[in-house]
């Protein structure tokens, strides 16, 4: 099993047709998911008519500030978390130099990466928050009386390419070759999941705020933060 | 197939609705099946798959509803969970839910939420439960399992276009009798009736004439010495109130609200001026209307909190000494969250009252009543359940120490006169107008 996962053949096919598809499933996927929703929402009539540009900012802005709403400013320990959580996970692997290398070597593209050290700090704090939403879903009753297997499936996807990340990049447990191998595969899945599951949110979430930021604003008058 | 989720015993045990318990029966799986596919073509599942696939299970909407609060915090009640063992199992399954889990939707759907989205300023997504719900109600409605007085209500809006089976005669003969009494507190008192070309028509909803005339009694007062040039409609569109809204009925609601509107462009009036109901505005404003098509009322509609700011602004009425009694207010949803008429509240509440004390959380964040969305009018079987399930709305009045609470808002009167009852808290709910009426200067023209 173990020489398989190290094995060039596993490895150029991670490396190469499986990167393809994972990109092309996640922006097209995507993209098509927007398209579905938006032309079933415009034959509703009922929603873009009550669209604002300006409520939508005003709520969009108030929920991506940490604590910029009641119900952040109510749970200081969760804001926290799900920011630092949330921030890591887009940000490190866009700035992460290995991915940079790869994609300089792919395509001919790269941008400003963040320093190895800061890097391995965020996947860490990935790493944790997920234990964090793990224990949480498990403890808080409001939560496990809506947890499907699925959530801890989505939870699972979104720590796997870290904590595989995190050990090939210091080379424990496994050999580097097979930890990368896996590192990708997981990677892979996480964004291939992203227009299947409810991993959408990264998507949606901000129509939906920006709708209920408009019909608060404009049509109620009142905020919705 | 979806099974309907194990209910701990509750405080208020199992409740029998005939309207509910009786109609299931007629029911199956295929039966239910082709009713739900149907009902979500036609709705346009646009939303609701939107909003049921961004949800990310996070419960952060828990804290937000009275319910969820109040029981303890058990976890059945919180928003989320609401949708859980309802939209979802019936997306997932398509439509094939057995008439056991249609019960128990259909109670969680009318009885456990109110439909305030109180919980849409706390889902970071801001999901819109109320919207959710309400599918599930109009799903409920299409199957013909509707908790019983509810549906009376909205039986009597088909047949007489009013909530309480009103009919012309008695309507006509309350405006009369009302102007007769009105003549025991000012002088030459007129109750106009079909004066076309009024600036106002002035609307109430059903229960007005059947059991609280003395309200329009009130607002003729007002009327009278504010010197405005108002009417009544003597025919149907004369009541806004809209319970078929409330029970998924959207055909019942569509024809009462063209009735109300129709009803104003016939007397030419320049606006509709609506009395304390929070949910009548609701439907005027928000539901009623995009049902017809209309993105806004095609006449200006204002609440009676919004009528009297302006009267009091304007100095059309005066203050002859205020209310000195200590008073909280309770902000109505439909009209607070959902229509920002919050300071204007307050600006009525402080020129009337000498002590106002505010409720905490206050204006949109407020904690809705437990009556609103129809809960109250589901009727005595569930008023046990609907008051055990608003402790928190009894502790935030009791913490004001306040005697009276102003309530614009018929649901909330009621309702909150139910927790009073319940908790003992030894206050007592009014209307704006009942003080206004207490507090206002009678110019000499008036007086007897
Ligand atoms: C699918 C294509 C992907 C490829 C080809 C890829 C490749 C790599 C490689 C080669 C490394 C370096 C390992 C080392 O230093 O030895 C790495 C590290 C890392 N990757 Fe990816 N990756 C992919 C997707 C992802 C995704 C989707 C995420 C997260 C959302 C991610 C997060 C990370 C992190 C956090 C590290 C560094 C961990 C650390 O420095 O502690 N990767 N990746
Ligand atoms: C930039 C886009 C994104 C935004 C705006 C966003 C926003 C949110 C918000 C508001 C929450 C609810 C608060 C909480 O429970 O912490 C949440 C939860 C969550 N998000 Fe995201 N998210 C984004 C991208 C992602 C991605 C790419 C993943 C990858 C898997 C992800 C995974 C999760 C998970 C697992 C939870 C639930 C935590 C729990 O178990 O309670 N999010 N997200
Ligand atoms: S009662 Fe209000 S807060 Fe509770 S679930 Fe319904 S809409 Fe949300
Ligand atoms: S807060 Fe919003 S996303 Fe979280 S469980 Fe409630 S409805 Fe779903």
């Amino acid at each position: 099993m173990l020489e398989f996962l190290m094995s060039p053949a596993v490895y150029s096919f991670v490396r190469g047709p499986l990167v393809w598809i994972a990109f092309l499933v996640f922006i097209v996927g995507s993209a098509y998911r927007i398209y579905v929703m938006i032309s079933t929402v415009k034959k509703e009539k009922l929603v873009l008519p009550y669209m604002s540009l300006r409520y939508s900012i005003r709520s969009i802005l108030h929920w991506v500030i940490p604590f910029g709403s009641v119900n952040w400013r109510r749970h200081p320990v969760i804001t926290i978390v799900t920011f630092l959580f949330h921030i890591c996970l887009v940000f490190t692997p866009i700035f992460l130099l290995s991915h940079n290398i790869l994609w300089h070597e792919s395509w001919g593209i790269s941008w400003w990466t963040l320093p190895e050290s800061l890097a391995d700090i965020m996947t860490l704090i990935v790493i944790f928050s997920c234990v964090f939403f793990f224990f949480r879903r498990i403890i808080a009753s409001e939560v496990r009386f809506v947890t499907y297997p699925s959530d801890f499936l989505i939870l699972a996807i979104a720590f796997l390419p870290f904590l595989t990340g995190f050990l090939a990049y210091h080379q424990w447990l496994l050999p580097h070759e097979a930890m990368v191998n896996l590192h990708i595969l997981f990677g892979a899945i996480m964004l291939i999941a992203v227009p299947f599951s409810r991993i959408i949110h990264m998507i949606f979430g901000w129509f939906t705020r920006a709708y209920t930021g408009s019909e608060f604003g404009m049509v109620r008058h009142v905020r919705d933060y | 197939m979806a099974l309907a989720v194990k209910q701990k015993e509750k405080a208020w045990g199992k409740v029998l609705d005939a309207g509910l318990d009786e109609t299931i029966k007629k029911l199956t799986p295929e039966k239910i099946e082709q009713v739900i596919k149907k009902a979500l073509e036609k709705m346009g599942p646009g939303r609701l798959k939107t909003m049921v696939e961004t949800c990310i299970h996070c419960g952060l909407c828990s804290e937000a509803c009275h319910t969820y609060l109040s029981n303890d915090r058990d976890p059945t009640f919180a928003p989320v969970a609401k949708v859980k063992q309802t939209m979802w199992p019936i997306l997932k399954n398509k439509g094939r839910v057995s008439p056991e889990f249609i019960r128990r939707a259909a109670e969680i759907a009318y009885t456990e939420c109110n439909l305030c989205k109180r919980c849409s300023m706390y889902c970071p997504f801001g999901i819109d439960m109320a919207y959710i719900i309400l599918s599930v109600r109009r799903i409920c409605h299409l199957l013909g399992v509707t908790p019983l007085y509810l549906q009376d209500t909205a039986h009597s809006h088909a047949v007489t276009m009013n909530q309480m089976w009103v009919k012309q005669d008695d309507w006509i003969d309350t405006l009369q009798w009302q102007e007769e009494e009105t003549r025991g507190e000012i002088k030459n008192p007129i109750i106009p009736i079909n004066k076309e070309g009024a600036d106002i028509m002035y609307s109430v909803i059903g229960p007005e004439p059947k059991f609280q005339a003395h309200l329009m009694g009130q607002a003729a007062v007002i009327m009278n010495v504010a010197g405005i040039d108002w009417t009544y409609p003597s025919f149907d569109g004369w009541d806004n109130s809209d319970m078929a809204m409330y029970s998924g009925d959207h055909e019942i609601m569509g024809r009462v609200k063209r009735a109300h509107f129709e009803a104003a462009m016939k007397l030419k009036v320049k606006k509709i001026v609506m009395g304390e109901c929070g949910h009548a505005f609701r439907s005027i404003y928000d539901v009623g209307n995009r049902w017809l098509g209309l993105r806004m009322p095609p006449v200006p509609v204002i609440h009676a909190i919004q009528f009297y700011y302006e009267l009091l602004r304007e100095g059309r009425i005066k203050i002859k000494k205020k209310f000195d009694k200590p008073v909280t207010l309770h902000d109505p949803c439909n009209v607070i969250r959902g229509r920002g008429l919050h300071e204007m509240a307050r600006y009525v509440t402080n020129a009337l009252c000498e002590d106002f004390r505010e409720m905490n959380p206050n204006k949109e964040y407020n904690f809705c009543c437990n009556a609103g969305g129809g809960v109250i009018n589901c009727g005595p079987p569930w008023t046990k359940k609907r008051v055990i399930s608003n402790r928190v709305k009894a502790e935030q009045m009791k913490a004001t120490g306040a005697p009276i609470v102003i309530t614009p808002c018929h649901n909330c009167h009621s309702g909150i006169e139910d927790v009073i009852k319940y908790y003992k808290l030894g206050m007592h709910t009014k209307f704006f107008s009942q003080i206004i009426v207490e507090v206002m200067e009678i110019p000499e023209k008036f007086k007897l």
